[in-house]
């Protein structure tokens, strides 16, 4: 049953990482995107995290994904692949240095596989355990978590807000400066 | 206690008048700066009565200055007779120089400046003479040094002044360090620097580091005191107000080389190389300088190498070992040549600054004060008794004879004799030459005011009396107080000393005629050829440009063009271009492109991952 | 337990590797930052996969860290897009290449 489980989760996953990279439009990728964050939320499940799986649903797939998916809207879906890339070498090197990471990640795993799994109790991975362990262990960590989405909020409205019309305002000198270098 | 008063009363003069001077009214500047030299002239007279002064020496500890390793330097002052006597001079001299100055400065734009400058020199030059060990001396002798830069400069808006002044200085440097490194050798071997200590080290060090040592502390006397070859920057600061040649170029400052053998002579006594050497040269300079004086038109240079030629003197006492001698003629020296100067100054001071004689003439019947100082003075000047310049100079000479009857150089008695007599003869032309009518000018020179009359006055009277000091006839006080400092035997016991006497007294004489007769009616004589070589220092300054002053500009040269444009230029240069060049290279590899980074940052995950794992 | 650890382990590889390939082939700033997030969530899983092992829920506590770093990450990271777009009227990163040397 469990095998059954993790392999359909784990066929989805890849599935939709592939979705992700390989779709022509954003929204695609973007749905894609949605499905990883469900298998892997199934896959949590199977490791004993039931308040990390909450998570990964209430956050990603709730939040993030559907902020991806406003954005998309919002810049009309234009992917901006339309120039003829410039970038070729970066195709070959890609795969080839993806492809040394994979085997050397793989490599690791397959050499130092087969230590035994903890038995763990019931209570193992609820929310009530994690967040006993927040609360103490990593109170400062979380306290300082709480700060940088105070950050995070307040860099996203100064950097959101529309620009202020005064010629001296960054975009011309910019263009000025590439047009110089071109 | 009262050894730091002395010295705290001008520093405290000094402080007040430089930091508040300009706000002051002119009176009270004047009297506070004599009144400072005054209180030191009197805590000098109190302290030198102190029984410890003749016995052994009055000490006064300050601080520890310096405690690294094996040395140790506290700073402290000290009072023994040598000091006690140099003490009276630099305040007495120095305090009638004060009063002197407030008639001499009265119309300067600078006053209270001039009088902070002469208020530190004081405070340095007792510093110098009261330093317990030779580094505070050394303190003393540099700041005398910047002193006589800032006096000699003090009209710095004159190119001639200003350029003096340096001179002065690049000059004194180089004899300043010569005695540095006498001062380093000395404490290098034997481990202390204090002058108390210094009689009993003589023995302990190698004959060939204590000539070396003796004979860098002269290289140092010869900057300070204007002997050959430095002699160069005296005349030359003549540039300064005239009390201060009366004050720092004759009487105290340029006196310090003297005095500092004086005060280290049981070193000097321990090498006889050395005290050859320093009599060879008192001598040559004595002579030299003379002859020079002979030909300058300029009275204030005629003076300033009557000082060289004097100076040469006391350093020819002290190479043929008559310390006691030396110092009596410094102390001399200091009331006649002081004198001289003032009277110099005070026809200045009437002449509205020409001092060239070939335009003074006719003064004496203007200015009678002057003219009869300026007389005394040269009196003494020519050692004609019973003026104060006889009684040390023939001593001085007596001695030079004594010491070729027992091995020394006959040279130099003869040319202490030749000196005598070439000192008579250019005095008298100066004399002559200023006071002496028919007047080259048309001015109505007036008598200098009182303020400066009584100085002059004093100075004559100790001109004059002076000599009872080391007069056989009266007990010789000074004499007998000295010759137990030194620890030599009393001088001028030997059968031949009236005719001894009586030559150099003849010489003078003669000399004085000789001038009467050359330069009677105020004739211009220049003594043809000789008289050109004379003028021209005996090529010696012609010399020191073309051997070291030529090379020095083409080194200079050399440097600008060569070193400074292709050596440091280029290679500044060179490494700029090179930053360029690379970082031209380099920013190819800043594409840009974030997707380049993120590949360049892939990479650089594989090579740590491999490492990690293939380790 | 029927699966062993290192088929997770194996899976959070995979997908990592593919959210590189992502990064490094495709341009959109948008597609970009969804292989990024899939990145992250490969690292999750393997947080998660360690902490079963190792019987410790400080790997679940990490995995609470990387999603409030992640979320933060999304708003700004969307917000400087849309500032980017606003400007350049694009989202391709390679038209985005003032720091080119």
């Amino acid at each position: 049953m469990e095998l059954v489980i993790f392999a359909l989760a784990a066929l989805g996953a890849v599935a939709g990482g592939v979705g992700i990279i390989a779709s022509r439009s954003p929204v695609r990728s973007a749905l894609s995107l949605l499905l990883v964050l469900g298998c892997l939320a199934a896959l949590s499940l199977l490791l004993a995290a039931q308040f990390i799986a909450a998570l990964q649903i209430i956050i990603y797939a709730g939040a993030i994904v559907i902020l991806f998916l406003f954005v998309v809207m919002l810049l009309h879906a234009r992917s901006g692949e339309t120039a003829p890339n410039r970038l070729g070498w970066l195709t070959p090197a890609g795969i080839v240095l993806g492809g040394l990471l994979l085997a050397g990640l793989l490599g690791t795993v397959w050499a130092r596989d087969g230590g035994g799994v903890a038995s763990v109790g019931a209570e193992f991975g609820t929310a009530e355990a994690v967040g006993q362990m927040l609360f103490t262990t990593f109170m400062l960590p979380f306290e300082a978590a709480s700060v940088l989405l105070l950050v995070g909020i307040i860099a996203a409205v100064i950097i959101g807000r529309p620009e202020p019309a005064s010629p001296t305002a960054t975009g011309t000198p910019r263009r000025g400066v590439e047009a110089r270098k071109r | 206690m009262l050894l730091a008063l002395i010295i705290a009363f001008p520093l405290a003069g000094w402080l007040i008048l430089g930091v508040v001077g300009g706000r002051l009214p002119r009176r009270v500047i004047g009297i506070l700066a004599s009144g400072t030299v005054a209180l030191a002239f009197v805590a000098s007279v109190a302290a030198s009565r102190h029984p410890a002064v003749s016995a052994g020496g009055l000490t006064a500890p300050l601080f520890s200055w310096i405690a690294a390793g094996a040395l140790t330097v506290p700073a402290g002052l000290l009072m023994d007779r040598l000091s006690s006597l140099m003490a009276l001079v630099v305040t007495g001299v120095g305090f009638l120089i004060h009063v002197y100055s407030i008639g001499y400065m009265a119309d300067d734009r600078s006053y209270a400046r001039y009088f902070a400058y002469l208020n530190l020199f004081i405070a340095s030059m007792l510093l110098l003479v009261l330093g317990s060990n030779l580094l505070v001396l050394f303190v003393g002798w540099e700041l005398v040094g910047l002193c006589s830069y800032l006096l000699i400069g003090f009209w710095f808006d004159r190119e001639r002044a200003a350029q003096a002044g340096r001179k002065a200085f690049v000059v004194n440097r180089i004899g300043d360090a010569g005695f540095l490194l006498g001062i380093l050798l000395l404490a290098t071997s034997t481990g202390t620097l204090e002058l108390g200590r210094i009689g009993s080290l003589a023995s302990q060090m190698a004959p060939g580091v204590l000539t070396a040592v003796t004979l860098l502390l002269f290289v140092g006397a010869t900057g300070k005191s204007a002997q050959l070859p430095l002699y160069v920057w005296l005349p030359d600061a003549m540039e300064g107000p005239t009390p201060v040649s009366a004050l720092i170029h004759a009487a105290t400052m340029v006196t310090a080389g003297v005095y500092m053998i004086a005060r280290l002579h049981p070193l000097f006594l321990a090498a006889p190389l050395t005290l050859s050497v320093v009599a060879g040269v008192g001598a040559a300079t004595a002579f030299f300088a003379a002859t020079v004086a002979l030909v300058q038109w300029d009275l204030k240079r005629v003076l300033a190498y009557s000082t060289i030629s004097q100076l040469g003197y006391m350093f020819v006492a002290m190479g043929v070992v008559a310390m006691p001698a030396g110092m009596f003629h410094l102390t001399t020296h200091a009331f006649f040549k002081a004198l001289l100067f003032l009277a110099a100054g005070s026809v200045m001071h009437a002449m509205g600054g020409v001092i060239d004689m070939r335009q003074l003439g006719g003064l004496a019947g203007a200015m009678r004060w002057t003219a009869f100082g300026f007389v005394i003075g040269a009196l003494a000047l020519a050692g004609i008794p019973p003026f104060a310049g006889f009684f040390s100079k023939d001593l001085i000479l007596e001695a030079a004879f004594t010491s070729a009857q027992h091995g020394g150089s006959w040279l130099v008695w003869v040319a202490g004799l030749a000196t005598a007599f070439v000192t008579a003869v250019y005095v008298t032309r100066a004399a002559i030459l200023t006071f002496l009518p028919p007047a080259a000018h048309h001015g109505h020179p007036h008598e200098a005011p009182p303020t400066m009359r009584w100085p002059m006055a004093a100075l004559a009277v100790l001109s004059v009396g002076g000599g009872a000091l080391g007069a056989q006839a009266v007990g010789a006080p000074l004499l007998h107080s000295l010759d137990r400092f030194f620890a030599t035997a009393p001088a001028t016991e030997s059968a031949p000393a009236v005719l001894l006497t009586m030559i150099p007294v003849a010489i003078g004489a003669l000399g004085m005629v000789m001038g009467v007769f050359l330069y009677r009616g105020r004739r211009e004589v220049t003594l043809g050829a000789v008289g050109r070589f004379f003028e021209r220092q005996w090529y010696v300054e012609r010399v020191y440009d073309a051997a070291i002053l030529a090379p020095a500009r083409a080194l200079a040269q050399f440097c600008a063009d060569v070193i400074e444009t292709r050596g440091i230029d280029g290679a500044v240069n060179g490494v700029a271009a090179l930053v360029v060049r690379a970082g031209g290279t380099l920013r190819r590899a800043q594409t840009g492109f974030v997707r380049s980074y993120a590949a360049a940052i892939l990479a650089g995950t594989i090579v740590v991952l491999g490492y990690w794992l293939l380790r | 337990m029927t699966v062993p650890i290192g088929a997770y382990l194996a899976l959070g590889a995979l997908l990592f590797v593919l959210g590189i390939a992502g990064v490094l082939l495709r341009r959109s700033a948008l597609i970009v930052f969804m292989s990024i997030e899939l990145m992250l969530n490969a690292v999750n899983l393997t947080f998660v996969a360690f902490a079963r092992q190792l019987g410790r829920l400080e790997g679940q506590v990490a995995v609470f860290f990387v999603l409030v770093v992640a979320a933060v990450e999304v708003v700004v990271g969307l917000a400087i897009i849309i500032a980017i777009f606003r400007t350049r009227a694009t989202v391709d990163l390679d038209d985005v290449d003032l720091l080119r040397g």
